[in-house]
């Protein structure tokens, strides 16, 4: 587990949460976890320019959360899923912690003879 | 299940936590305003707390260590910012020096508390920790406190299988 942690100290993490902090990114993470999918695809999803979303798409790339591959006339975006796992292990731990405490304090207060 | 709901704000980086007891809220308040009770739950398992210094008042410090699995010790203060008892502690956090003076390279965050009466015998407490830069939160919870405990251990097995 420690060798685990270690590596995930690699890399950027302040751009891996900037580019989560999103709503349109965070929706891109999602559809291209399900099935890679072109730009131009992915465009056509939102109410906004294609640049937009290719700007997007760029800052989730920065983050290493999706790779972009040209594939003949079409740039084909796809999820990375170790920096995806990374960000959220992060969060896990942090909340497994808070839930084995309230565990504990729920048996604490369990042992009370008053309740 | 005593978690209700556990939720991240990865914009202003904090992680908020409620939790409600069967128990009147003077008695949830116990768990934190007395040292020997707040040491039995903060430490997670395979890592218990031992609080060394516990002044609950403003300007107050609680000084604690945990004690690992191969007896490494991981030692961190809280300063008390703002309290209202029973229903609200803020305190900011940080790591201790082997010698148990505040360690500045380590990170320090932020925990605002609240606790709230549902009924006589029934409290929620809400607990936001905050942090200043993503690196602070890794750092967290890349601590030997979070590391040693072997359920979650098993929890990343489990992600990572999927």
């Amino acid at each position: 587990m420690v060798v685990r942690m270690a590596t995930m100290s690699d890399g950027n993490v302040d751009a891996i949460f900037h580019a989560l902090a999103d709503t349109t990114r965070r929706d891109i993470v999602t559809r291209v976890i399900a099935r890679e999918q072109s730009v131009s695809s992915l465009a056509s999803e939102y109410a906004m320019s294609f640049a937009a979303v290719q700007k997007h798409v760029a800052v989730l790339e920065r983050a290493s959360l999706v790779v972009k591959q040209r594939r003949g006339r079409e740039q084909i975006v796809h999820a990375d899923p170790a920096t995806i796992e990374r960000a959220r292990l992060l969060l896990e731990h942090f909340e497994t912690l808070w839930r084995h405490r309230a565990e504990a304090i729920d048996r604490i207060l369990a042992e009370d003879p008053e309740h | 299940m005593p978690v209700m709901s556990a939720q991240t704000d990865l914009e202003a980086l904090s992680l908020t936590f409620v939790t409600e007891h069967a128990a009147p809220i003077e008695r949830v308040w116990q768990l934190w305003a007395d040292p020997r009770q707040l040491e039995r739950w903060w430490g997670p398992p395979e890592w218990p707390a031992s609080v060394t210094a516990h002044d609950f008042t403003v300007g107050g410090r609680v000084s604690y260590h945990m004690t690992g699995p191969s007896g490494e010790i991981s030692a961190a203060w809280m300063r008390v910012t703002e309290i209202e008892a029973p229903g609200h502690v803020r305190f900011d956090e940080g790591f201790s020096h082997d010698d148990g003076t505040d360690n500045p390279e380590m990170p320090a965050g932020e925990c605002d508390v609240r606790f709230e009466a549902l009924d006589e015998n029934r409290t929620r407490m809400t607990v936001v920790f905050s942090y200043a830069s993503v690196d602070d939160l890794e750092l967290v919870t890349r601590m030997g406190m979070i590391e040693g405990f072997s359920s979650a251990a098993g929890q990343i097995e489990a992600v990572l299988a999927r």
